[in-house]
């Protein structure tokens, strides 16, 4: 089996480099771009790991949530598909695009599937949503059927990911042929186990999907906070913990997303105690009630929705992260560099401070602070 | 009856007034005393310069002056206070060097046992925690530290955050539209202890220790941002100031306690059990029941203060939660409700009883934990190490979805910011320190605190002795305390690439076990070293 290796350990830690554009009005643009900027950023990984998302890229099937699903062996595609066809109405099923390249050896099966849950099956697992019904699901499939495992899930987006050069990657799902208003991209270096497919960045749940630099080094509790709310930490990797997280602040605890930003980095209580009465307030619930949610280590990381991309450093800023405007795109890289090459002259560049987000939202502009906190506060927090 | 003389009635004094009261049974002078001292008392005599301060010094009247220092080495417990206090440093008290014939299974301390069981007649007592050579399950786990991966903090030089909550949390928060585009918090939370660092001192009452000893660790938890508590024996007048930072203790037997008692504290901790005596009761002599003792107790003076096994009004955890929700009800509930118990075989399923009885904070105290007076067959004998303990109900309130409702206090047997970050990785949100709080004050752990003439001051009610201790040097002695360990855990976060106490809280990932057998790594949840992430 494929990750036989592995089955010792719960995650593997990396080091990285990560790239990520948006439109801000929704304009779509294929994967070429995304793919320059990621190759420029080639000795910040090793081989042993790729991967994009996309979103905007099915506008076929945008209600249907598109699952992507690697496979082992024939018996797990009969295991999964069994499990979807209980749950879901399936509209199309077919293989995942790919073309030969040198440099991406042993692909598993690559299957995506576009489905919509049965409102039984929904009421039947008591499920509140269709997207915890998703969620259950996905979460069955990668912890139960074994040589299966859900890379995507979310709709009308999709992520592409393997074990090889970002840009090999790239070519090899040929992602020229998708158009996409955003696009997350990453090379990955892992240090600690040997990459396997599943193991690749971008990490997804739904809509969700996260790109990640760093290592969590307070993965333990992140994981164990999370098993509380039914997620199953399943990828060997601690970037998925990001993903969930995401998913429970937002989706589930409905927090704005800056305000999930600042539970995963939260401003040092020196900020907050100097804080007006009902921000500090604020701050010291959100500390208090989400301190196992707080993400701790380095990191910088990409993270994408249906309506937006938004990059965020850990609160000593321990990892790189550039970003930079131009017309309506926002970029987010690890370098400068890697804009350039997909734009090669931004209106502005900056580099954001430690713990405060770049939030692009579609439809409005780019928010580079949360509206709780001021950019100078935050320089306190971390002065 | 024969007329006992009063060291020897001293020493007997817990034994014979709380459970041999029956006088028709042979009593220690009529029996020989077979067992030897522990100790043996020598002084340099060239050095000596005859000054006659250890014969003053020494609370357990040991020493006598007939034109030079002699010494009755069966009264000798080792304390040492003699020998801190000798200007000349020419004493050296050390054990007694007389050898037994060696056997595996009749080790000298179960043979001096039964001399003494035979000398007396008495449950044999004891004080401090249990000394029992147990495998230290904290000596066994090694923590993680960051090396290339992810780097490592300064903590001199970078934030570095302890600041903990003690109490519920809710599961999640609620957000309002607030002025202009901000937004305000909706969700009301329950009441929290902040505490400056995750350490707060173990319950020791006014009565079992002297109140220049309670007053010192007020003092030093009022510095330090942390808190003390009353244990059961009434909060006296002169700490009122240290009562903001106060955890009033209502036990079984209810002294000292009234709503102004609740109102006055930061917290209401309802005791149920201690690690040193799980099951047990506590008494406190009508001889140490004196004026101060009896009007903070609100009990006669000289009247024996009997804490019964068990609170009368629980018999259940039903009957918990009416008294934790009474509590509640008569402080408003503006005060979190703490409940402590000892750590005990099944201890998962009890804290999650006491979740749902309405607890907000468990304090878990292990089978180290001290004591002032404890039957030494139930301190050694009774009770689960606190490491476990701590992982299992932190376990079992994850898998119930309920750890959020309240928060864990490790105690029994922290000796070292080591073990307060270990105790952290298992599970707690803080630790108590009782027994470190006294070897800061002095203490030597001679474990006679059951007699009343700890010579150091700490465990007493004599005033020539209480007056040894200085509350604002003791004060100093413990904040120092607190002080340094919290500078160690800072140290030990910023190994583990960690700025906030929090990320450490409950990451068993951190953690890894050395000679432990793997049954008790798997009910620690703890990896053995050599596995990686």
């Amino acid at each position: 089996m494929h990750h036989h290796t592995a089955d010792l350990y719960t995650r593997n830690i990396s080091g990285c480099g990560l790239s990520g554009m948006m439109s801000l009005t929704g304009e779509r643009v294929d994967g070429r771009g995304i793919r320059d900027s990621i190759a420029l950023l080639h000795d910040r990984s090793n081989g042993l790991g790729g991967g994009f998302a996309a979103y905007g890229i099915y506008p076929d099937f945008p209600r249907h949530f598109a699952f992507h699903i690697m496979y082992y062996s024939a018996d797990a595609k009969d295991a999964a598909e069994k499990a979807l066809d209980t749950g879901f109405d399936c509209a199309r099923d077919e293989r995942i695009p790919t073309r030969l390249v040198e440099g991406v050896a042993d692909p598993p099966l690559l299957w995506r599937y576009f489905a919509t849950p049965k409102p039984e099956a929904v009421a039947q697992s008591q499920s509140a949503s269709d997207e915890d019904f998703v969620l259950r699901e996905v979460m069955r499939i990668n912890a139960e059927v074994s040589d299966a495992y859900v890379f995507s899930s979310g709709q009308n987006m999709g992520a592409f990911k393997g074990v090889g050069y970002a840009e090999d990657i790239a070519d090899f799902y040929r992602l020229e042929d998708y158009q996409a208003y955003i696009w997350i991209a990453h090379g990955r270096f892992p240090t600690n186990t040997p990459g396997w497919w599943a193991g690749a960045h971008p990490f997804t749940l739904l809509d969700w999907a996260v790109v990640h630099n760093g290592e969590i080094s307070s993965y333990g509790i992140n994981k164990r906070y999370l098993e509380m709310f039914g997620y199953r930490c399943t990828m060997r990797t601690d970037t998925e913990v990001m993903a969930y997280l995401l998913d429970l602040l937002v989706r589930r605890h409905g927090l704005p997303i800056e305000v999930a930003c600042k539970v995963i980095a939260p401003p040092f209580w020196k900020a907050v105690d100097r804080m007006e009465p009902e921000q500090r307030d604020l701050y010291r619930a959100l500390r208090q009630v989400y301190a196992s949610a707080l993400v701790n280590g380095p990191f910088a990381i990409i993270f994408a929705h249906r309506d937006g991309m938004v990059g965020v450093n850990d609160r000593i800023k321990l990892r790189p992260m550039v970003a930079a405007r131009k017309d309506d795109f926002l970029y987010i890289s690890s370098e400068e560099a890697a804009i350039r090459a997909m734009c090669a002259n931004p209106d502005t560049v900056w580099s954001p401070r430690a713990g405060e987000p770049v939030i692009g939202c579609r439809g409005q502009d780019v928010s580079t602070s949360a509206p709780l906190v001021s950019s100078t506060e935050v320089a306190h927090a971390t002065a | 009856m024969p007329q006992l003389d009063l060291d020897t009635r001293d020493a007997l004094a817990g034994a014979e007034a709380e459970f041999a009261p029956d006088h028709t049974r042979p009593r220690a002078d009529v029996v020989p005393l077979y067992s030897p001292p522990e100790f043996v008392w020598r002084n340099d005599t060239e050095r000596c310069r005859r000054c006659k301060r250890c014969v003053m010094q020494c609370g357990w009247r040991a020493l006598s002056w007939q034109d030079r220092v002699g010494a009755d080495h069966n009264k000798c417990v080792g304390c040492h206070r003699c020998e801190a206090m000798c200007p000349e440093k020419c004493i050296v008290v050390a054990p007694n060097p007389q050898h037994y014939k060696p056997h595996a299974l009749w080790s000298v301390t179960h043979r001096k046992n039964v001399w003494k069981q035979g000398d007396t007649g008495g449950v044999l007592l004891t004080g401090m925690g249990n000394d029992a050579p147990y495998q230290v399950i904290f000596d066994h786990l090694v923590l993680d530290a960051c090396q290339v991966t992810n780097p490592s903090i300064d903590p001199l030089r970078e934030p570095m955050e302890l600041r903990t909550f003690l109490g519920r949390k809710p599961e999640r928060v609620e957000l309002d539209a607030g002025p202009g585009s901000a937004l305000a918090l909706k969700t009301r939370l329950d009441p929290n202890l902040e505490i400056a660092t995750p350490i707060v001192f173990a319950p020791m009452s006014y009565g079992s220790i002297s109140l220049p000893a309670q007053k010192a660790i007020a003092m030093a938890a009022a510095e330090c941002g942390i808190l003390w508590n009353t244990g059961e024996g009434g909060l006296h007048e002169d700490l009122r100031p240290y009562a903001h930072c106060a955890v009033v203790q209502c036990a079984s037997g209810r002294f000292g306690v009234h709503a102004g008692y609740f109102n006055a504290g930061a917290a209401v901790e309802i005791k149920i059990g201690q690690g040193a005596k799980p099951g047990i009761g506590g008494h406190l002599p009508g001889e140490k029941v004196s004026l101060e003792v009896s009007q903070t107790r609100m009990i006669p003076v000289g009247s024996d203060a009997l804490s019964p096994a068990p609170q009368h009004d629980i018999y259940s955890i039903e009957d918990l939660r009416q008294l934790i929700y009474a509590i509640k009800e008569a402080t408003d509930y503006a005060k979190p409700v703490c409940v402590k118990i000892a750590a005990v075989h099944n201890v998962a399923a009890i804290a999650s009883g006491i979740v749902r009885a309405g607890a907000d904070i468990i304090y878990l105290d292990g089978f180290r934990g001290g004591t002032g007076a404890a039957p030494t067959v139930i301190r050694d004998h009774l009770g689960i190490p606190v490491e476990i303990a701590v992982a299992v109900v932190d376990e079992r309130l994850r898998q119930e979805g309920i750890r959020n409702q309240a928060s864990l206090i490790a105690a029994g047997g922290i000796r070292s910011s080591a073990d307060m970050a270990k105790a952290i990785a298992l599970g707690a949100d803080a630790v108590a320190i009782g027994t470190a709080a006294l070897l800061a004050l002095g203490c030597t752990l001679c474990q006679k605190c059951y007699t009343g003439r700890c010579s150091w001051g700490i465990c007493t009610q004599d005033p020539e002795l209480t007056r040894r201790i200085d509350p604002l040097v003791g004060a100093r002695r413990i904040a120092n305390l607190v002080r340094a360990w919290s500078a160690e855990l800072e140290e030990i976060l910023g190994a583990l690439g960690l700025n906030a106490v929090e990320s450490l809280r409950g990451s068993k990932e951190r953690l890894r076990g050395l000679d432990v057998d793997p049954s008790t790594l798997d009910v620690l949840g703890v990896k053995p070293a050599g596995v990686g992430a």
